[in-house]
């Protein structure tokens, strides 16, 4: 059976988040949180697989202890398990640190269970780095199979997987051996309505956690401390004003259109 | 398909307040609710009385997310450029044990799911119940809208709001007409802590409440508010449906209007919108009440009607009615006896209590407003006269004024009238 960990992420629901506009940061308080939207296409491309060649599904959060309601919903999308990678020192954590604490975390389920695929969300919609996905495939050496929307084939006996990629004007169909990271975009699937059996299932499902300690994490390497980058300001890009509108293009077009080639001239974009 | 002793549906005050002492009690119970999470979907003005929700978690103010404990209450009545001012103040409701505190629904119900949930119970949410199970004619469970979405039960509690699709589906509950509902709309402002203190004269940490009739309603059957929150005010807005339609006036406009006239702009003014929220409250009164109870099935909160607008009271009813819901249900779990017979004693709960004497009280109330316009545009206009004449120093005797005031009101309004009136008000409102 494939083995598959899928890496998901709590978020703020930004539809709800708003910047506060002396402090420039996020006012988080009050704002529900969310499963990061991509990973849950992420979610539903391992249950697809999982319908499609039978595998075992394991969902990895690394997060506060709250994200245990985000990975009790992940876990009605037909996931076996999961584990939430929670500890104060893993806080502040950039991209770089949290690739560390994830791919760490994957190397115990592959060296216990095996490893076929790990599916990640394209990007977060907080961070919107993209980085973290390729960040864990890098560590661990796995193929890298990023921006993938369709899932075209699985060999199982010869571990080998056909993905096709969504790229800026083309799509590629890749063939590459397993174990293998992919990447899922939005447009892969639509995710399920979980039955109602398998919610009530995930509910009373409580996700086992793993600490700094019980993965002998290298302190240096997470939280604020390993973490080489971090945010300096988050701030609203300014509100776009309006162009300017001549009037009249209707009843007096010629005049509208002198009006126009006045203002070009007099701009000096013009010679 | 899983069976569960008590299915609420329904993540509200009233749900949440069956559900909690259930849990608390061993009873094996799961709450449904169609929001991504409890309160998500609720709203009310922002006033949330001590009391009632004590009788059920205990107190929760030294926990839950309050905004302010009220230690003063204002009346308004506005014409387009005058207030008629009431209110009261008292700085003993601004210790414990309190008596009512602001309060933002999304963030408290949130809490009380908390609570429930640790007390045992099963949260279902984003999750729409569809239709009752029934078995033998009696109701035995609920179809959701999810797949395999059937669950059985010994008693279904229909707490799912103004617009129950339960008591609907249970035969309980015709569809509402335009007079028996109304539309309420608020907007939360911020402003920052010391600015509300300095603006509605309190100390820190301390709330007030506005309620305003007559001009800030666009003269419309209804009640406008402004509550102060920690660091925001809840301003809103309501009116009875059928006026709404007939007066072609949207919420939204009576909104603006409110928030512009001369009394309420300073309070408001520089404040960010924040939110916009929106919702139904049930202005039937208790004889558009439905049956409470059936086989299987008791009604709560606003499912039920139970609504004192005069009061400005739903949450409290909501909470109390679900509190008596939950001991009716015990004893029937006792007797294992789930019918309509046993459930009664749900609604003799309701008849001790504050809930039904209140609804019961102010029957003829919805009746009243609607054959009296006058008190939303006329007397409000009587008073400003009164005010400026009564007010003025112009070298005008007293009682000369007095007899002016008296002259013209009635003038406006003959005395037999103004006598009917005074008669319909007692009997509507006593």
């Amino acid at each position: 059976m494939l083995q598959i960990v899928v890496c998901m992420k709590q978020v703020p629901d930004t539809t709800q988040v708003r910047i506060d506009p002396e402090t420039n940061t996020l006012i988080r308080e009050g704002v529900p949180s969310i499963i990061n939207p991509f990973d849950v296409h992420a979610i539903e491309e391992a249950a697809r697989i999982k319908e499609r060649y039978g595998a075992e599904v394991t969902l990895l959060c690394q997060g506060p202890p709250t994200a245990v309601a985000e990975l009790q919903k992940g876990l009605s999308f037909a996931a076996d398990r999961a584990i939430l990678l929670t500890d104060s020192a893993m806080r502040g954590s950039d991209t770089l640190a949290t690739s560390y604490i994830l791919s760490t975390a994957i190397k115990r389920i592959w060296a216990e269970n095996g490893l076929d695929l790990v599916l990640c969300g394209k990007q977060t919609i907080d961070g919107d780095t993209a980085q973290v996905g390729p960040g864990i495939g890098t560590r661990l050496s796995l193929s890298q199979l990023t921006y993938v929307d369709k899932v075209v084939e699985i060999d199982a006996e010869k571990r080998r997987i056909q993905v096709r990629r969504r790229l800026e004007g083309a799509t590629a169909i890749i063939d590459a051996p397993m174990p293998a990271l992919l990447t899922i975009l939005k447009e892969a699937n639509t995710p399920r309505y979980a039955s109602l059996p398998a919610l009530i299932k995930s509910l009373r499902t409580q996700p086992a956690v793993w600490n700094a300690a019980d993965l002998e994490l290298d302190a240096e390497q997470m939280g604020l401390n390993g973490s080489p980058t971090s945010v300096r300001r988050i701030f609203a890009p300014p509100e776009r004003t309006g162009g300017e509108i001549i009037p009249g293009g209707m009843e007096a077009p010629e005049r509208a259109a002198a009006a126009v080639v006045e203002k070009i001239l007099s701009s000096g974009a013009v010679e | 398909m899983e069976k569960f002793d008590v299915i609420v549906v329904g993540g509200g005050p009233a749900g949440l307040a069956v559900a909690y002492p259930l849990a608390k009690a061993g009873v094996k119970v799961a709450v449904i609710e169609r929001g991504n999470f409890s309160g998500s979907k609720n709203v009310m003005g922002g006033v949330l009385y001590r009391q009632p929700t004590e009788e059920v978690f205990g107190e929760f103010w030294k926990e839950a997310p309050v905004e302010r404990p009220v230690i003063e209450q204002n009346y308004w009545v506005l014409t387009k450029d005058a207030a008629l001012k009431g209110g009261f103040r008292s700085q003993r409701f601004g210790i414990e044990p309190y008596n009512c505190f602001t309060v933002f629904r999304a963030r408290f119900d949130k809490w009380m799911a908390e609570k429930t949930l640790q007390a045992g119970a099963l949260i279902i949410t984003e999750t729409v119940v569809e239709d009752v199970l029934r078995k033998d004619g009696r109701i035995c469970g609920v179809r959701t809208g999810r797949p395999e979405g059937d669950l059985a039960c010994d008693v279904v509690v229909a707490a799912d709001g103004v617009n129950s699709l339960l008591a609907k589906d249970a035969g309980l509950k015709p569809d509402w007409k335009a007079n028996e509902a109304a539309v309420a709309v608020k907007e939360i402002i911020s402003l920052p802590a010391e600015e509300i203190e300095k603006r509605f004269g309190l100390n820190p940490g301390e709330g007030a409440t506005i309620e305003l009739y007559g001009d800030a309603t666009s003269c419309l059957m209804g009640t406008a508010f402004i509550y102060t929150n920690r660091d925001s005010l809840s301003v809103g807005v309501g009116a009875v449906c059928s006026d709404l339609l007939e007066a072609n006036i949207s919420p939204n406009d009576m909104l603006e209007h409110l928030k512009a006239h001369p009394a309420v702009a300073p309070l408001i003014a520089g404040g960010e919108v924040r939110e916009y929220l929106a919702h139904l409250i049930p202005e039937g009164g208790f004889d558009k009440m439905p049956p409470l109870y059936t086989d299987g099935m008791v009604v709560v909160g606003d499912a039920a009607g139970m609504v004192n607008s005069l009061h400005r009271e739903g949450s409290n009813l909501a909470t109390t009615s679900g509190k008596c819901a939950a001991e009716a249900i015990l004893r029937a779990l006792e007797w294992k006896d789930f019918s309509a017979k046993s459930l009664a004693r749900y609604e003799q709960l309701l008849r001790d209590s504050y809930v039904l004497r209140d609804m019961e009280k102010y029957r003829r109330a919805p009746r009243f407003f609607e054959t009296h316009p006058e008190l939303f545009t006329l007397y409000p206009e009587i008073g400003q006269y009164a005010g400026e004449v009564f007010l003025s120093v112009d070298g005008v005797s007293k009682k000369q004024k007095q007899w002016q005031i008296i002259r013209h009101v009635l003038g406006r309004r003959p005395i037999w009238k103004l006598a009917s009136d005074a008669w319909a008000a007692w009997r509507g409102l006593y």
